[in-house]
């Protein structure tokens, strides 16, 4: 069966490979498109390290064909820096939010749809809004208090 | 090396076309968050991948000239969430809808894929029930209308014919003094399989319920809609007696299996106090106590 031909864009560049029909979204992203960013902690769906956006919505991109980014308008964890860290990045290293790191990319994209969505959330929003993000190093403690105390900067930066 | 084919049809037509055309061997993708895994398990082994999710009428919210929804079978949890007005009027359906999975899941997860899964734990199965939802189907041979407790027929079986489409889910025009609730009771208080699910709705007028409809999900090969249970609560006020009979309707009604999340005793004792929480929170909101 011949190659599939997908057009897409990513963090804001256009982008072009081919793929088999089955092939997830993660596995094109880490190995053509060389973005190493996203990781693969269990390929089922339940563990949120390899959380991208299409469309500005999170998804989990190993429960995503490759295939079906055709059109699609996809952000990774490499586009979350512009010339200086996201405040988010810049918290979590202040705060010591991360060990290993292999959950960080999947929690800092989902933290930060959260706060595009919602600058001022309660703990409980925060917890529930991270609950597909497994960390089984920092005890969530860190991480959610980094996105709490980012979102407050953020809101006093806006004032 | 792969034999797999990935088809995106732009209309419904050329869908039902190409679905058909597989002969058996072709697979539906909605949000593939049961799709993908089944595949990657070995459980499915498809042909021809066909993703509807670039069909307009599978992703989109409508308001029926009634008064009424019309969500496509596609829409993910997260668009459903965000409608400004279905909340308000079926926040049953809705919360039932977001509690799959984790936020990224309901980035893709449909309520569509829920019910075609056929698992009889899909929790927005009970909640659609509730509601009365009637679906929209199309296959080679026409379009025709089920009402969504009739389309699962046992674990993971389905009462569509070959080469039919699940298309949207039709909610009714809501009486004044409506409300509904869906409650699941698991283990844990995200990411988890239903060990019981309870779907109410409820209409009340001056606080006796005019009009009822009730459902479990999780007790039996498929998800329930539990009659007995509705009449006990029409005509009352939603007073002990009541609560109690249709408590025990609920119970009457599991046919449950023993697994490591529930022994069959647990379930059943669980569907009638489920039903208890399930109708009070619908009646609170349709305006009574
Ligand atoms: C981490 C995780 C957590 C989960 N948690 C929950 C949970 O809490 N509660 C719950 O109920 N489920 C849960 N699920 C299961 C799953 O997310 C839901 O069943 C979801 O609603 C499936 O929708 P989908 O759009 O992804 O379906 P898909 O995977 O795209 O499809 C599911 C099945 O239905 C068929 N199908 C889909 N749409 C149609 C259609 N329109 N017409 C005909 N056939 C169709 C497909 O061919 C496939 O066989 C979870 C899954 C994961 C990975
Ligand atoms: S790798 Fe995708 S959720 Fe774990
Ligand atoms: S820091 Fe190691 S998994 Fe989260």
């Amino acid at each position: 069966m011949a190659k599939i031909h997908v057009s897409t864009t990513v963090n804001g560049e256009p982008h072009e490979f081919l793929c088999d029909a089955e092939q997830s979204m993660l596995d094109v992203l880490r190995g053509p498109l060389g973005l190493t960013g996203s990781k693969e902690g269990c390929g089922s769906g339940d563990c949120g390290a390899c959380t991208i956006t299409v469309n500005d919505r999170i998804v989990c991109s190993c429960l995503m064909l490759a295939a079906e980014a055709e059109g699609q308008k996809l952000g990774t964890i490499e586009g979350m820096a512009g010339e200086e860290l996201h405040p988010l990045q810049t918290k979590f290293l202040e705060m010591a939010a991360l060990q290993c790191g292999i959950c960080t990319p999947g929690v800092l994209m989902a933290a930060k749809s959260l706060l595009e969505r919602n600058p001022n959330p309660t703990e409980h929003e925060v917890r529930f809004w991270l609950a597909g993000n497994l960390c089984r190093c920092t005890g969530y403690d860190k991480i959610v208090r980094a996105v709490m105390e980012t979102a407050a900067d953020m809101r006093g930066a806006a004032r | 090396m792969t034999d797999i084919q990935y088809l995106a049809p732009k209309t419904l037509d050329e869908a039902v076309r190409a679905f058909a055309a597989t002969a058996g061997k072709g697979r539906i993708l909605a949000g593939g968050t049961d799709l993908l895994i089944q595949m990657r398990a070995g459980i499915l082994n498809p042909g021809v991948i066909v993703d509807i999710k670039k069909i307009p009428e599978m992703t989109a919210i409508e308001e029926t000239k009634d008064g009424g929804f019309r969500i496509g079978a596609a829409v993910s949890g997260a668009v459903l969430r965000e409608h400004p007005k279905l909340k308000k009027v079926w926040p049953g359906v809705v919360e039932a809808t977001n509690l799959i999975g984790s936020t990224q899941i309901q980035g893709r997860a449909s309520a569509g894929g829920n019910l075609c899964n056929g698992s009889p734990a899909g929790d927005s199965v009970p909640a659609m029930v509730a509601a009365g939802a009637v679906v929209t189907i199309q296959g080679p041979k026409g379009k025709r209308e089920l009402p969504v407790e009739k389309v699962p027929k046992g674990p993971g079986r389905l009462n569509l014919e070959p080469g039919e489409i699940v298309v949207a889910f039709t909610l009714p025009a809501r009486p004044k003094g409506s409300g509904d609730a869906y409650l699941r009771m698991i283990p844990r208080t995200e990411m988890d399989i239903a060990v019981v699910g309870c779907g109410v709705s409820l209409t009340l007028d001056k606080g006796t319920v005019t009009a009822a409809r009730v459902s479990l999900g999780a007790v039996a090969p498929t998800v329930l809609l539990v009659e007995d249970a509705a009449k006990a609560l029409i005509g009352s006020k939603l007073d002990d007696a009541a609560l109690a009979k249709a408590a025990a309707a609920c119970s009457a009604a599991c046919r449950p299996i023993d697994d490591k999340r529930g022994t069959i005793a647990y379930r059943t004792q669980v569907a009638g106090v489920l039903l208890k929480r399930t109708a009070a929170i619908a009646a609170q909101r349709a305006g009574g106590k």
